[in-house]
């Protein structure tokens, strides 16, 4: 364990995005109202952002806070403003020994997953070249040139990632939209 | 001096901890779906870390798939979220057992 390594410019900015990011995601898991947990989703994403940023991945960053943090979070609070659900009228209390036994779990898996990270191989470290020559890898460039690049398996499942996109956004139709004739199957 | 990689597959591990945790106990269908995303952007920082560390591409070109993949997944389930709630005035995942699960 390098513990001083947390100690540099670049530790200091991996563990205030760490802490911020297990922060706000602690708070989404317990915070009872709907509209809190989003608003609390959204800093734990561009927490993460900021780990990308941290790692070189600068278009992923950016993709990051434009989709996640922009529109799939308008999509969250539009759903929960929409259903009105931002009372924490619905009865969100926990149970007692299903909370005790998810939470005991989830903390078995992550301590467990974390010791073989941990005690698995000693630390692994950047690679010496990877400080000069990996500064263009995360850019927009680099990842076109990777992602469009015909010799890469990425240019096949790209394609049919936009058809993916198509049948979600004809699903969500059919499925969201206004019925002609409201149906009686009320179960 | 840089940052090991295991420090970042256990912020990763802790977050998707986290994000097992929301989906056992929450009950509110958006929060389930929230965790779940929580759970992703904890596989996608320890894919970004691995593509790093390892020098190769592919890490970053999985997470831009996971982001897509995860933009479909929610729309129509917040899709079907909303055409649950046209027909039953609640949307507790408990009270939802048309399928006796």
């Amino acid at each position: 364990m390098t513990l001083q390594a947390l100690l540099s410019g670049q530790g200091l900015m991996f563990l205030f995005f760490a802490v911020a990011a297990i922060a706000s995601g602690l708070l989404v898991v317990i915070l009872q109202n709907p509209l809190r947990a989003a608003l609390s989703l959204v800093i734990n994403l561009f927490s993460v952002a900021g780990l990308y940023l941290s790692l070189n991945a600068y278009f992923l960053a950016t993709v990051q806070v434009i989709v996640y943090a922009g529109a799939i979070m308008v999509l969250f609070l539009f759903v929960i403003m929409l259903l009105n659900m931002g009372q924490a009228n619905l009865n969100t209390s926990y149970r007692g020994v299903r909370t005790i036994i998810a939470f005991s779990s989830a903390i078995g898996f992550g301590g467990l997953m974390s010791a073989v990270a941990l005690k698995g191989q000693p630390d692994v470290m950047l690679p010496a070249d990877a400080m000069v020559t990996g500064s263009s890898a995360g850019s927009v460039e680099g990842i076109g040139k990777v992602l469009y690049n015909p010799n890469l398996p990425w240019l096949f499942a790209f394609e049919w990632t936009s058809f993916l996109l198509l049948v979600a956004v004809i699903g969500a139709v059919v499925l969201a939209g206004k019925r002609q004739q409201p149906s009686e199957d009320k179960a | 001096m840089s940052i090991p990689l295991n420090y970042y597959i256990v912020l990763s591990m802790i977050l998707f901890s986290l994000g097992i945790a929301g989906v056992t106990t929450r009950r509110n269908p958006i929060l389930i779906f929230m965790s779940i995303e929580l759970m992703l952007n904890a596989v996608n920082l320890s894919l970004i870390a691995f593509g790093r560390y390892l020098g190769d591409a592919g890490g970053q070109m999985l997470t831009i798939f996971v982001m897509a993949v995860a933009a479909a997944e929610v729309s129509v389930g917040l899709g079907i979220l909303i055409a649950i709630f046209r027909t039953k005035d609640n949307v507790d995942v408990d009270v939802l057992n048309g399928l006796k699960g």
